[in-house]
């Protein structure tokens, strides 16, 4: 079962595991969450701006998802992705991963969070007093072989 | 053939999207490009200068790829999510 979803909403990161493990399938659950991270010391994040392309970004989303679950064998993934306006410390992008071992868990949540780094159409701005910058891609995130 | 634009890219250009005749030399992206770039100074300066990825239906293509099926042209800057 894949669940995608592209929201605004901010969404409660213990819930989403209570739904998922209501779902009692295999017993390794791996949850990766991604939060808007301050700028100090050298500044301060006024508010984090999302962008991103909707057609695209569910697609490549899905088939991320897909391919994982080919790979490893998954019963469950779910992968939420915001877009809009976000405050530090809010969620930015869940990916819950299950399998009957936690390995194959483990390896599949890195999987899917590293591909979407590199392929999923969303794009962050910073605005802080200083003024608004696009993040450029860590090219770190590029030399992940897949 | 439309075009859309997004995050710095759609920022540069000045627009989200438009539509845009090519003449009938313009058969893959890299030929799109230059079509571009010879259009007018702002596309010039951001297809010189800026990182830029393209989707063609969706899709990440690279710039041989032939675009005569193609209904829909994106173009973004490196992605940035997660």
């Amino acid at each position: 079962m894949i669940d995608i979803k592209i929201q605004s909403n901010r969404f409660d990161f213990s819930k989403e595991i209570k739904n998922f493990q209501n779902n009692k399938i295999d017993g390794a659950v791996v949850c990766f969450l991604g939060s808007v991270r301050d700028l100090k010391p050298d500044e301060t994040l006024e508010k984090l701006e999302i962008e991103y392309y909707p057609k695209m970004a569910k697609k490549v989303l899905k088939e991320t998802a897909k391919k994982a679950f080919n790979k490893w064998s998954l019963s469950q993934c779910l992968i939420i992705h915001r877009f809009g306006e976000l405050e530090v410390n809010e969620p930015i992008v869940l990916v819950i991963t299950q399998t009957k071992h936690r390995k194959d868990a483990f390896k599949a949540n890195e999987y899917i969070i590293d591909f979407l780094k590199i392929n999923a159409p969303f794009w962050k701005k910073e605005h802080s007093p200083k003024g608004a910058k696009w993040v450029k891609q860590n090219k770190r995130d590029l030399e992940i072989s897949f | 053939m439309k075009i859309i634009y997004f995050a710095k890219i759609r920022e540069l250009i000045g627009k989200s999207e438009e539509e845009i005749s090519f003449p009938s030399n313009v058969k893959k992206i890299e030929d799109l490009i230059v079509f571009l770039k010879n259009h007018n100074k702002i596309y010039h300066n951001v297809f010189e200068n800026y990182d830029f990825l393209i989707a063609c239906d969706e899709e990440l293509v690279d710039m041989d790829y032939e675009i005569n099926k193609t209904k829909e042209i994106a173009i973004f800057p490196p992605v940035t999510g997660g």
